[in-house]
């Protein structure tokens, strides 16, 4: 585009900016309700700004370099496929050493089980969402249903963590199960919506069945995991022995972290082994069969209600499974820590992740869950640069920043279906 | 008797607000096939337009209410069609061609980024109107309960009648709605017989959210008060009643609008007012079993 018609361009551009800003960034009801009293303020300075920034911007992006059609993939993704499995060991070994690294903390160790848990999280939704292309918004509803089962068979019958973990995941995959048999055989898109009304359903129900749930309270006392039954606490409860007596040391908060963290990373590989051999069982296949082309795979004799149901299914016991962990961890649970920012959280680390890649989700999950740790300024706009981030990456890089979504298996070489003239 | 009445009468003002933003989400389906689940965001903005024109308008001195509020309908409906037209032009069109799931991922990353925009620029606490339009009739009165039918509620069902029915129109007779028509049964087809059809797209995103603004406007003045969260389970259950109806008919969004009214003011009033989502969103579960096509839709064809 020459640059006449550019700059027409970013002034239209800056022009549709103008009328979009004027209301919502022109004026300001925030100080409604506060000491100062105004109903309304005016902030002509933010317009102004907001169509500088947009004219300019415009500019930028017509003077760059036009991407080519049939695009090399950025050298990151394309380092990270090559060395999956070095990248991958070298990650897992870092994930043992570190509670014993020298600069380890308590802190530290806590959030390195956060971060696992949003790459169990992650890999869970890349089954359903990347590898079988079901879209599901209440991710975040089966993560409760996981961590309640916790949180309630302990409060009424006493269980523990142990006991629990099984549990929750069948009940999360059964609730999984029912919500969306009926909805598979239609069009992707009503899954999409019926899962999102099931996260806020789940969420409604949680907060209102008081007698039941303990209602927006939440639930104290979340039993955490025991080793052979030796709970990690400072004094045994009647009779019992703990664990820092059994192997007569002393006894520090440490400890338990810690064993926390190894509990959970040693449920993260068996996670990742059992999603990587399900890739290559003819179920696997048939995931992504299914995705490519629906039709297609039909005529080959793919039953699809029966395979889409296996994934789902899937990604909610693998939900069911972490929501015990979550539960564990915080030791208390309530239903606001299951809300719609918490599976858009989960699926834009799918949708960086590269959709359906381990080792990306891994990594999305490892930036998405420590950012907001940088600081108070950056979590206020954690959910807006989200949703930016996701309208971009399905723009720029619809495979994801960190790797390639490619079909576990094909057949001989990789070649383009049409050949490329010279 | 009285109090089914007034359950009726709240069930149909709630229904035609529903009514309004399911036609934006039914014609956006039936013209491009995606579920553009932006919309609520889209209607919530429709909403902060209206109170910060109420309040602007205040604050230079317009205070006779019927041009109050003819400017607020026009303001909201101007400045919210605008950003119905970016969102389409900023995430839905770079689209086109990509795959499956490529447009509703950006529409619910477009979602997320709207609802914390409008909560960053205008405060997350609850915005407040004071009612603007009061009074009512006095319908019947039985043992001590009053029915009341207010000038509000007939305003909204009025107006919402209206725009349907100039929009019925204009979907049957203007050439626009021919376009629409045309690149709703194949769009490659009406480009090939000169149908601008990114415009055409662009002009359905702005007409769904005029309508949706109008739906804020009427939510502000009703409930008097509004947050940046409001458009998600409006827009779930507007989607329910596009569905309900028959997703791509707009006969059908316009009827499921006022049935999923009923259903909600009759659950609130008769059983519980915790559980009316719920409810709401087992009549969506049900109609996708049992009648997947809606009440007036047509049956899916699948094409290879």
């Amino acid at each position: 585009m020459d640059l006449r018609g550019l700059v027409k361009e970013a002034a239209l551009a800056a022009f549709v900016a103008l009328i979009v800003a004027i209301p919502l960034a022109g004026f300001d009801l925030s100080q409604q309700g506060t000491a100062n009293g105004a109903q309304i303020g005016f902030r002509p300075s933010w317009v102004a700004i907001a169509v500088v920034t947009v004219f300019v911007g415009r500019l930028v992006i017509g003077l760059l370099p036009r991407p080519q059609r049939r695009e090399r993939p950025p050298v990151v993704s394309l380092f990270i496929a090559r060395h999956q499995r070095v990248l991958g060991l070298t990650g897992l070994a870092i994930a043992i050493v570190w509670p014993y690294l020298p600069f380890s903390s308590d802190y530290l160790v806590d959030l390195a089980t956060e971060v696992i848990i949003y790459m169990m999280l992650g890999w869970g939704l890349g089954v359903v969402v990347g590898l079988a292309g079901l879209l599901n918004l209440g991710y975040a509803a089966f993560y409760a249903v996981g961590a309640y089962t916790l949180a309630l068979t302990s409060a009424y019958w006493a269980w523990g963590f142990w006991e629990a973990l099984p549990l929750a995941g069948v009940t999360a995959a059964a609730v999984g199960i029912l919500l969306a048999l009926p909805v598979l055989r239609l069009r992707g898109d009503y899954l999409a919506i019926v899962t999102l009304g099931f996260g806020e359903i789940i969420r409604i129900i949680l907060i209102n069945w008081q007698s039941f749930t303990y209602g927006p309270n939440g639930i104290n006392g979340v039993p955490r995991p025991t080793f052979f039954g030796l709970p990690l606490v400072a004094r045994a409860p009647r009779g019992g022995e703990t664990f820092a007596q059994f192997f007569h040391i002393d006894f520090s908060l440490s400890q338990r972290y810690i064993f926390l963290y190894f509990v959970t990373l040693a449920l993260a590989i068996v996670v990742n082994l059992f999603i990587l051999r399900l890739r290559r069982l003819p179920i696997g296949r048939a995931w992504e069969a299914l995705r490519e082309d629906e039709i297609a795979s039909r005529a080959l004799g793919i039953n699809p209600v029966g395979v889409k149901l296996s994934a789902f299914a899937v990604g909610a016991l693998l939900a069911g499974f972490a929501g015990v962990f979550f539960a564990a961890r915080q030791s208390f649970v309530s239903p606001e820590s299951f809300n719609f920012q918490e599976s858009a959280t989960v699926l834009a680390i799918v949708v960086l992740g590269g959709m359906g890649s381990q080792l990306g989700i891994a990594l999305a999950a490892i930036i998405l869950v420590t950012l907001p740790e940088f600081g108070r300024d950056f979590a206020q706009f954690r959910m807006l640069l989200f949703g930016a981030a996701m309208v971009g990456i399905m723009i720029w890089r619809p495979r994801g920043f960190f790797s390639l979504r490619t079909p576990s298996i094909r057949l001989g070489e990789d070649r383009p279906l049409v050949e490329v003239p010279k | 008797m009285a109090y089914f009445l007034q359950q009726l009468i709240n069930g149909l003002t709630l229904g035609a607000i529903y009514a309004l933003i399911a036609i934006g989400y039914t014609m956006v389906y039936g013209i491009i096939g995606m579920i553009n689940f932006a919309h609520g965001e889209i209607y919530m903005i429709g909403a902060f337009v209206s109170l910060i024109t109420f309040f602007a308008l205040g604050a230079v001195g317009v205070t006779w209410v019927p041009l109050a509020l003819v400017l607020v309908l026009l303001s909201a409906m101007f400045f919210t069609s605008a950003y119905g037209w970016t969102v389409e032009r900023v995430a839905y069109r770079p689209l086109r061609g990509s795959f499956r799931l490529a447009p509703l991922i950006s529409a619910i990353g477009m979602s997320i980024f709207l609802q914390n925009y409008v909560q960053l620029l205008q405060g997350a606490q609850v915005k407040s109107l004071p009612p603007v339009v009061t009074g009512g009739f006095r319908l019947m009165e039985t043992g001590g309960f009053a029915v009341q039918l207010s000038y509000l509620q007939i305003i909204i069902v009025l107006v919402t009648l209206a725009l349907m029915a100039g929009f019925s129109v204009m979907i049957a007779a203007t050439p626009l709605g021919r376009a629409q028509r045309a690149c709703e049964q194949d769009m490659t087809m009406a480009a090939l017989l000169g149908i601008d059809v990114d415009r055409t797209i662009s002009t359905t995103f702005l007409i769904g959210a005029a309508l949706a603004a109008v739906a804020g406007v009427m939510v502000t003045l009703y409930y008097g008060v509004i947050d940046f969260f409001i458009g998600f389970l409006a827009g779930m259950k507007a989607f329910t009643a596009a569905v309900l109806g028959g997703i791509g008919s707009i006969p059908g969004a316009v009827l499921g609008g006022f049935i999923i009214g009923m259903i909600e003011a009759f659950w609130a009033g008769y059983f519980s007012s915790a559980y009316k989502d719920v409810a709401v969103f087992g009549v969506l579960i049900l109609v996708l079993i049992f009648r997947p096509s809606g009440l007036l839709g047509r049956p899916e064809i699948e094409k290879v």
